[in-house]
């Protein structure tokens, strides 16, 4: 069953103010409701290519896995959905990719990329990042963050030196304490959770994050209603007018009707009760 | 270079540069800058500094530590920052902090614990404080980094009241259909509880006797759920 018709996704990157190539990357698969957004870094080419392989292998490697699974099945060893661990295995395999070429290559040495996946199955969704790229939830007017960015500014907020407002402008905000690539193994975060219709899901670099705040992303999505490309290219063109320091990258999806699996894990008897 | 001037009553005592990644204050000799004034705890307070940023955290001191009369445990440092202990003062100096935000490209760290000497710097600053940083995260413990531990359901009203149910799955689903609907979420930083259908009446599920909203609510040890009118304690180890 295609996705295309009950989730609508719309992607944009922009190379922002200040940079003078764009090294992150979007891909997207609306068929299967696939979303990948990767911020490559290093030096010379090394950032366009992390994030190039990166959305590659994991649109390639998901797209078709995806089509061998049957829904509503767990994972005994970690309690993930079958689907989940599909994202989780493709991006051990980006992971792996990065690394060797930029073992292989000279001028790729030490590349690297965060990444933030969302797939989209049976009414729910799975989200699976390495990094400070992040996945929002815009749902009944209000703004979450449903990622927790894997960053040094986020180890002190989360110790109580900083807040979220102050990490912000800090100068030290542009350290990630995990990338796709940089070594052999990566340890992956990886959420699930209900998607329902109405919900906006918006998956964006540092490029947004870091020139405007919270609050004014949210207004911003507000403003916008279900037109998500003026989502998109308005959060961009904020983010440039607030200074456009970074590339910027966003990739907005909405349900627009339920999409249950045939066997959905939501119509079978409840995990909880009877 | 970040640095701290010492005075007392006015006068400078003493300059002291912010060398390393943990500057510890006190009355002890020990410590890297000596106060030694009674009011001044043995181990007053220390300072973290990474890469162009301090922050100072209290120790547990007898009469506390203050910036601009106000009494602090954890602080970023703010160029001009006049840091009070006891009766002395310390004026946090660092012309970097309130500098412009330079071409600071993305960088990374390696993860305390790893092996791999691979890293990627472009700015020469951060290639001097790297590993120190990561086992000065190591040694205080890294934050959520194992993930939540496992928590399980236990039923609290009904003719299944007592029993518990493992939470084992990453995305649990409870509830009546046609009644109310909810799900439970397995997160790096815990457990959620959302709303997934209010029921015909329009009403969410209860946290410790309040509704809860439509965002994603952090469920902590102890809570107690009720779900279409099932009460459950929710318990975290």
């Amino acid at each position: 069953m295609s996705l295309k018709n009950n989730i609508d996704i719309y992607g944009q990157t922009d190379v922002g103010s200040v940079r003078d190539h764009n090294e992150d990357a979007i891909t997207t698969n609306p068929d299967i409701g696939l979303c990948v957004l990767a911020d490559g870094m290093g030096g010379h080419k090394g950032g366009e290519m992390a994030s190039a392989i990166t959305i590659g292998t994991v649109f390639e490697r998901v797209t078709e896995d995806i089509q061998h699974i049957k829904n509503g099945q767990i994972d005994k060893d970690t309690g993930f959905t079958l689907e989940s661990k599909t994202v989780h295995d493709a991006v051990i395999l980006a992971n792996s990719n990065v690394y060797i070429s930029s073992s292989e290559n000279e001028k790729y040495r030490g590349m690297g990329t965060t990444v933030v996946v969302v797939l989209f199955y049976d009414n729910r969704f799975t989200v699976a990042h390495v990094g400070d790229s992040r996945l929002y939830r815009l749902r009944d007017g209000k703004l979450e963050a449903v990622t927790r960015d894997h960053s040094l500014m986020q180890e002190l907020i989360d110790r109580g030196f900083y807040t979220p407002e102050q990490a912000r402008t800090s100068m030290n905000k542009n350290l990630v304490t995990r990338a796709i690539g940089i070594e052999e193994m990566v340890q992956v975060d990886i959420t699930e959770d209900v998607a329902m219709v109405d919900d906006i899901y918006m998956m964006c670099s540092d490029g947004v994050t870091d020139m405007i705040d919270d609050e004014l992303i949210e207004a911003t999505m507000l403003n916008c209603g279900t037109d998500l490309e003026k989502m998109a290219s308005e959060l961009i063109r904020e983010a440039n007018d607030a200074g456009g320091k970074d590339n910027i990258s966003v990739i907005c999806a909405r349900p627009i009707k339920p999409f249950p699996a045939k066997n959905s894990l939501f119509s079978r008897f409840f995990d909880i009760f009877s | 270079m970040a640095k701290l001037i010492l005075s007392f009553n006015g006068a400078v005592v003493g300059e002291h540069e912010l060398t390393k990644e943990t500057t510890t204050i006190g009355r002890k000799p020990t410590n890297d800058i000596q106060v030694d004034n009674l009011a001044v705890s043995g181990v007053h307070a220390k300072i973290l500094t990474i890469l162009n940023d301090s922050f100072i955290e209290d120790l547990g001191s007898t009469n506390g530590t203050y910036i601009g009369g106000e009494k602090i445990t954890k602080r970023a440092l703010n160029d001009g920052d006049v840091i009070t202990l006891g009766k002395h003062e310390l004026r946090y100096e660092n012309e970097a902090a309130s500098g412009e935000d330079g071409d600071f490209e993305k960088t990374m760290i390696l993860t305390p614990g790893s092996t791999d000497e691979k890293e990627v710097t472009v700015d020469k600053k951060v290639e001097a404080s790297i590993g120190k940083i990561a086992s000065d995260l190591a040694a205080a413990g890294a934050a959520g980094s194992d993930g939540p531990g496992s928590a399980r359901l236990t039923l609290l009203s009904g003719a299944n009241s007592g029993k518990s149910l493992e939470i084992t799955k990453v995305l649990t689903t409870l509830g009546k259909p046609g009644v109310q609907v909810a799900a439970i979420t397995r997160r790096p930083l815990g457990y959620f509880l959302i709303v997934v259908d209010t029921g015909p009446e329009g009403r969410r599920p209860l946290v410790n006797d309040k509704e809860i909203g439509s965002q994603a609510h952090p469920l902590m040890d102890s809570d107690i759920i009720d779900v279409a009118g099932v009460k459950m304690g929710f318990y975290q180890d």
